[in-house]
């Protein structure tokens, strides 16, 4: 088990060495400079600008500057953003993606387990038909396609709810919808499909032959050994929800991480790029890599293959 | 979903389950056999079931027909894409502009802008019919792309076996934990220059130009990041596959590793295949209509349904169907394909729940 441990953890560090590199040279592919949009600036000024941020010298030593920063937790400043440091501005904007993301997976994995329990339990009879046609839908409507048609029908005509910024608890309603439902819905459809052939063992009939009640067997028994791939998917859930912020974020106008990365890739702030990639590729590394162990943790039948 | 045809042995899955088959497919599926859909014991086959599976049927329908209006329609249609109407600017769905009216008035017939028209007198059926053709060949060519690349990569990694197979996955295992999105936004934005450059003054790649290089770009993406879980699933069952009777014979008989791999163990992964082309495929139409919407994939003039519904958003207050008919329209095509690929799963896997 430690050696797996072991293992996987320096396997999510290369994968973020990779992340880390590809990133930094990928950017440096984008044309034209940080500095060119600002039409006054004379040759010399933009030759002392670069020297100030270390851009005059070659890409190597610039990626071996940033990697020796990096380890010290240095991402450096923004070059947009005169005068603020990437990490300050991260921690500015992760909060607000924070508290979406959280609640959305939070009502994600509720529903998820509700829906899907309810789903398996009336196989076949009209809440599991009822169920598996929304989840079915709700992983086919693509994130924009969720948030905007939601904005439309509950702020728009509606006007139920209010649609931009974070400012009250109301504000939350759509973001964490809009970012839930594709997750709901997947979680939904594996455990239904996890309970079904859960249900189908032999322990279960073992259970039910001692007298044990449907329910007691349906949760106590069932359902913990059918959560089981459902802890796998956590981390690409995370995954998703961050991404997935990206969108709700630019369409209901709300100051978050995501809207700050696209921000600095249109204005080409280098460090800002880096950094805010760095911070949430490792978030992703650091969540799979949970989950995954965790799901080792639980279930011992995955230890011993 | 009801089984279609009930108590099943095991004897029944022997020509669909090719794990449990010691045949090569093309033996054990005689077309004279299966063509009336009945398979040796005069049961019905994974086709035939497929054909009895109402929500593949139903996914498969809505597939071809969206498929005709979106390639045959346009010809017929009098409106295009990038035509602009004079005085027909913002015309809700089925209005006529004043100038329409007194043509009307005169005894022309004029074709009804069906879903209206845009800031720019485009008409929006048009539009939406040729976002839906682009959006359809960018997920089905880049689905294919994904799963050629992926299925011979699995497949010559599964084969090989020993130290290749090794360093083939962790490379596999590499790609598949970066963050994707991430790396696609990011290797769409550095790509579109580089690449504009090269249509622009490499003649040889000028046809970059009139695909347009934010779709090239999404290809790449695809090509390079995409393939990975495709690989992961063929190298499996190949795992499984190589080890049988059959493939031992062909290279008894001297066959080629080349000849082993593409005519004995590809086809017989055709049913895994078929099931991972129907999810690649929205995947991919998922994520063109994600790049397009936040302003990364197809270039301007040019429709998608991503981009269509990024464009509605600025006058969602005054005509939010703009932004329904797109969306709705990429919601269905998406989850005909689910429907079709949880069809094909029932189909070839009759134990599988799901």
């Amino acid at each position: 088990m430690w050696f797996y441990v072991l293992k996987r953890i320096a396997a999510a560090i290369l994968t973020l060495f990779v992340v880390i590199t590809l990133t930094f040279f990928l950017m440096f592919l984008i044309p034209g400079g940080p500095f060119e949009s600002e039409k006054s600036v004379s040759p010399s000024t933009l030759a002392a600008l670069e020297a100030r941020y270390g851009l005059d010298q070659p890409v190597a030593v610039q990626y071996r500057n940033y990697l020796a920063g990096l380890l010290r937790g240095d991402l450096g400043p923004s070059l947009k953003q005169r005068g603020r440091m990437v990490s300050e501005i991260i921690a500015q904007g992760f909060p607000a993606s924070a508290r979406i993301g959280g609640a959305a997976v939070s009502a994600a994995v509720c529903a998820g387990i509700l829906l899907g329990t309810v789903s398996a339990r009336f196989r076949d009879r009209w809440p599991d038909r009822l169920i598996s046609a929304a989840a079915a839908a709700g992983i086919s409507a693509p994130g924009f396609v969720l948030t905007t048609v939601l904005m439309v029908v509950f702020g728009v005509k509606l006007r139920l709810l209010p649609t931009m910024g974070l400012s009250s608890p109301a504000h939350y309603i759509l973001p964490v919808l809009s970012l839930a439902v594709y997750p709901a819905s997947y979680l939904c459809r594996l455990i239904r499909a996890s309970l079904l052939e859960t249900l189908e063992q032999e322990y279960l009939r073992t259970a039910a032959a001692n007298g044990l009640s449907p329910a007691r067997i349906l949760f106590r028994h069932a359902l913990r050994n059918a959560l089981l791939p459902a802890i796998a998917y956590l981390g690409p859930l995370l995954a998703y929800t961050l991404t997935g912020s990206f969108v709700v974020e630019k369409i209901l106008t709300i100051p978050g991480l995501g809207s700050e990365l696209i921000r600095a890739i249109s204005s080409r702030d280098y460090p800002l790029i880096m950094g805010t990639t760095i911070f949430l590729a490792s978030l992703m590394v650091l969540m799979n890599l949970l989950s995954d162990l965790l799901s080792r943790l639980v279930d011992p039948r995955i230890r011993l293959k | 979903m009801a089984p279609v045809v009930p108590d099943y042995t095991e004897e029944d899955f022997r020509p669909i389950l090719r794990d449990e088959n010691s045949c090569p497919a093309h033996t054990s599926w005689d077309p004279s056999l299966s063509s009336s859909g009945t398979g040796q014991n005069g049961r019905k086959t994974g086709v035939a079931r497929l054909f009895c599976n109402r929500g593949a049927m139903a996914g498969l329908i809505l597939i071809l027909l969206i498929l005709g209006a979106a390639f045959l329609l346009p010809p017929f249609y009098p409106y295009t894409y990038d035509e602009q109407l004079r005085g027909s600017e913002n015309l809700r769905p089925m209005e006529y502009s004043s100038r329409e009216l007194e043509r009307l008035a005169a005894g022309e017939t004029i074709f009804p802008h069906l879903l209206g028209t845009d800031n720019l007198g485009r008409d929006l059926a048009a539009r939406l019919m040729t976002g839906a053709q682009i959006s359809l060949s960018v997920g089905i060519s880049a689905g294919i792309l994904v799963l050629v690349i992926g299925s011979v990569y699995g497949a010559v990694a599964g084969f090989l076996g020993g130290t290749a197979d090794l360093v083939m996955m962790r490379v596999v295992d590499l790609l598949y934990s970066i963050p994707d999105i991430l790396i696609v936004i990011l290797l769409s934005v550095t790509l579109k220059h580089p690449l504009a450059y090269l249509a622009a003054h490499v003649p040889a790649f000028r046809w970059i130009e009139s695909l347009g290089v934010g779709l090239v770009c999404v290809f790449l993406v695809f090509g390079l990041l995409y393939w990975v879980g495709t690989a992961r699933i063929i190298r499996a069952q190949v795992l499984s596959l190589r080890e049988r009777p059959y493939i031992t014979a062909a290279r008894a008989l001297g066959a080629s590793r080349r000849r082993i791999i593409f005519r004995h163990l590809l086809p017989n992964c055709a049913g895994t295949l078929a099931v991972t082309a129907a999810l690649q495929i929205p995947a991919a139409i998922f994520t063109e209509s994600y790049l397009s919407f936040m302003g990364l994939g197809v270039a301007a003039p040019l429709p998608s349904l991503g981009s269509m519904a990024a464009q509605a958003l600025d006058g969602i207050y005054s005509y939010p169907s703009r932004l329904l008919a797109p969306s709705l329209l990429i919601t269905v095509i998406i989850l005909a394909f689910h429907l079709l690929a949880d069809g094909l799963q029932d189909a070839l896997d009759p134990r599988s729940n799901r």
